[in-house]
């Protein structure tokens, strides 16, 4: 096993995700395989070779500072939960 | 024990564009929640960013002003963490490879001694959105107006020994960033934001102490204090034996003290990774270039110039120089008045700056353009008004009663120069005061002051000083 209990709970918790011990078990297990997979890409000598974070030998097309959106504001407030004076309303969040 | 303070800044101004750094959506300041954030700020699946031109330009410029290298190929990081303000679970940064890399600033400390500051990198990033606490009844409130604003994150090498010289570096960079027109460095607004990271060590020592960051440093004044408050602290900590923990610190200006955020401490594992839906951002030589020649002249080449060439004094061109609009005014007034740089330098530091200070309004804005203010100076030069009156002329210009040789007309200030006028008062004053002339021709040469204040008050202040003083010593010996 590649990650421990801890690491999938610590994941878990930055991702606000809940998780019960049960599916804890499997997320180990599975996640784990995942890993395992991937790592053996790290057999591969890579000495000399750039990384490459992008697959397309080009750079970022740039667009020009212009205004191009008007306000939609209640058309996409029809998707929140939970709309307050134009504010998408949440749970607290500060102590 | 002595200790050495070391401080590091990371500075965040927001790139004054029209658009959002991935989005269409306006940044202008203020409007009503939500009604500026679109379907790629609110992070709706199936949306790409597009990078903004001008965010690049304005950050190459910026890079390029702190002598920094541009790097021809950089790259957008995703920095994960949880928030609400923060609609995509992730802020599109910069991370390994950011756009500047390894520029410098000189900075101009109180004492006039110079020093240079480190500037290790800047990197493009968005700004979150902003969350609401009050009259929700418990909930938060949430606006993503400024989620996706372009920001310049700023970060200094640990080079700072003091709160001052702190004070001092943040105080040069909001310089900076107005004079290339990179940000507006409004700080109530949020455009202009300063954290600092703060250690100590024993004198001598080269290994860095473990540092505190602290936030929500929103003035020149708030760093100074609060980076002040936390030195005492972490030496209290280490002179009592006790571990300065590495955390996040809130500076809580009302009672001038910083305490831990212990809710930061976790989150702190962003796991950065390039984001795949960004290409890396190109720059070839002929952009940067190009955003070469659009540098302005910057404000240390500016001082130089105005005392070598002007030959001010330096405390009156540090005043002029602070911002680009000021000395611009100065130098058209300068233009108007031709021979005496000296007369517009102290008007526009004196009266000019104490009429804006007083009433509160910007150069821009002023109610006096340089060109009237450059033509009332033009009359004292040719003696049609004294200096003293001119204030007076100033005023009602400055409230807008019309041009100074309209208002001179009016308000008979027009100085007295003929000489048989003038001769005429000091007669009638020599006349009302024989034991003064009896006094002086006894040899108190002091009652000669009492003489010109007298033809003064009797011309209400319109007869020409210069010509008054030698009429009375020609008359008196």
């Amino acid at each position: 096993m590649s990650l421990s209990r801890q690491d999938v709970e610590h994941i878990a918790h930055l991702a606000r995700l809940k998780v019960s011990d049960d599916e804890l078990d499997e997320y180990v297990d599975k996640l784990s395989r995942i890993i395992d997979l991937v790592a053996q890409l790290s057999s591969v000598n890579t000495d000399g070779v750039t990384p490459m974070a992008h697959p397309l030998d080009i750079g970022q097309r740039l667009r020009p500072d212009e205004v191009t959106e008007s306000d939609q504001r209640e058309l996409y407030q029809e998707n929140a939960p939970d709309v307050v004076h134009g504010l998408y309303r949440v749970p607290k969040v500060i102590e | 024990m002595s200790w050495e303070t070391v401080i590091g800044l990371e500075i965040h101004a927001q790139l004054a564009t029209r658009s959002k750094i991935f989005s269409g959506s306006s940044t202008a300041y203020g409007a009503e929640p939500n009604t500026q954030a679109n379907l790629v700020d609110l992070g709706y699946p199936g949306v790409l960013p597009v990078l903004n031109t001008d965010a690049v330009r304005l950050a190459v410029k910026f890079g390029l002003a702190i002598g920094a290298q541009i790097a021809p190929r950089s790259v957008f990081a995703r920095k994960n963490y949880f928030y609400p303000d923060l609609p995509k679970g992730y802020q599109i940064s910069q991370y390994e490879l950011p756009i500047v890399q390894a520029g410098s600033l000189q900075i101009r400390l109180p004492d006039g001694s110079l020093k240079t500051v480190g500037i290790t990198r800047a990197h493009l990033e968005e700004d979150a959105g902003k969350s609401l606490h009050e009259n929700l009844q418990g909930a938060s409130g949430i606006d993503l107006n400024r989620a996706g604003t372009p920001l310049l994150e700023i970060v200094s090498e640990p080079d700072m020994r003091s709160p001052v010289e702190a004070a001092t570096y943040m105080r040069t960079i909001h310089q900076l960033v107005r004079y290339l027109g990179i940000c507006d460095g409004n700080m109530q607004e949020g455009s202009f934001r300063c954290d600092a990271n703060v250690s100590v060590r024993p004198q001598g020592q080269q290994e860095l102490g473990t540092r505190a960051e602290l936030k929500n440093l929103n003035s020149f004044r708030f760093v100074e204090k609060a980076i002040e408050f936390e030195v005492e602290r972490q030496i209290d900590l280490l002179e009592a034996g006790g571990e300065v923990v590495q955390e996040t610190r809130l500076y809580d200006a009302d009672r001038d003290e910083t305490r831990s955020m212990r809710s930061k401490e976790e989150a702190n594992d962003y796991r950065y990774f390039p984001d795949p839906d960004l290409l890396p951002i190109v720059l070839d030589e002929a952009f940067i270039a190009e955003v070469r020649e659009e540098l302005p002249e910057l404000p240390e080449a500016k001082r130089a110039r105005f005392i070598a060439d002007y030959g001010l004094r330096e405390d009156d061109v540090d005043i002029l120089v602070a911002s680009r609009p000021l000395a611009d005014y100065f130098e058209a007034v300068a233009g108007t008045v031709k021979d005496d740089p000296k007369l517009a330098a102290n008007w526009v530091v004196g009266e000019l700056s104490g009429a804006l200070n007083r009433d509160g309004v910007d150069i821009d804005a002023s109610r006096v353009p340089p060109h009237a203010l450059g033509e009332l100076l033009l009359r004292i030069k040719d003696g049609t008004v004294s200096g003293k009156l001119a204030k007076e002329v100033f005023e009602a210009m400055w409230a807008g009663e019309g041009g100074a040789d309209e208002i001179i007309d009016s308000k008979g200030l027009k100085q007295i120069t003929d000489t048989g006028a003038i001769e005429k008062i000091v007669d009638e004053v020599l006349a009302a005061n024989a034991a003064q002339v009896q006094q002086y021709r006894d040899g108190n040469q002091k009652v000669l002051g009492f003489f010109v204040g007298q033809v003064m008050k009797a011309s209400q202040g319109k007869a020409n000083p210069r010509q008054v003083n030698e009429i009375l010593r020609k008359k008196l010996s």
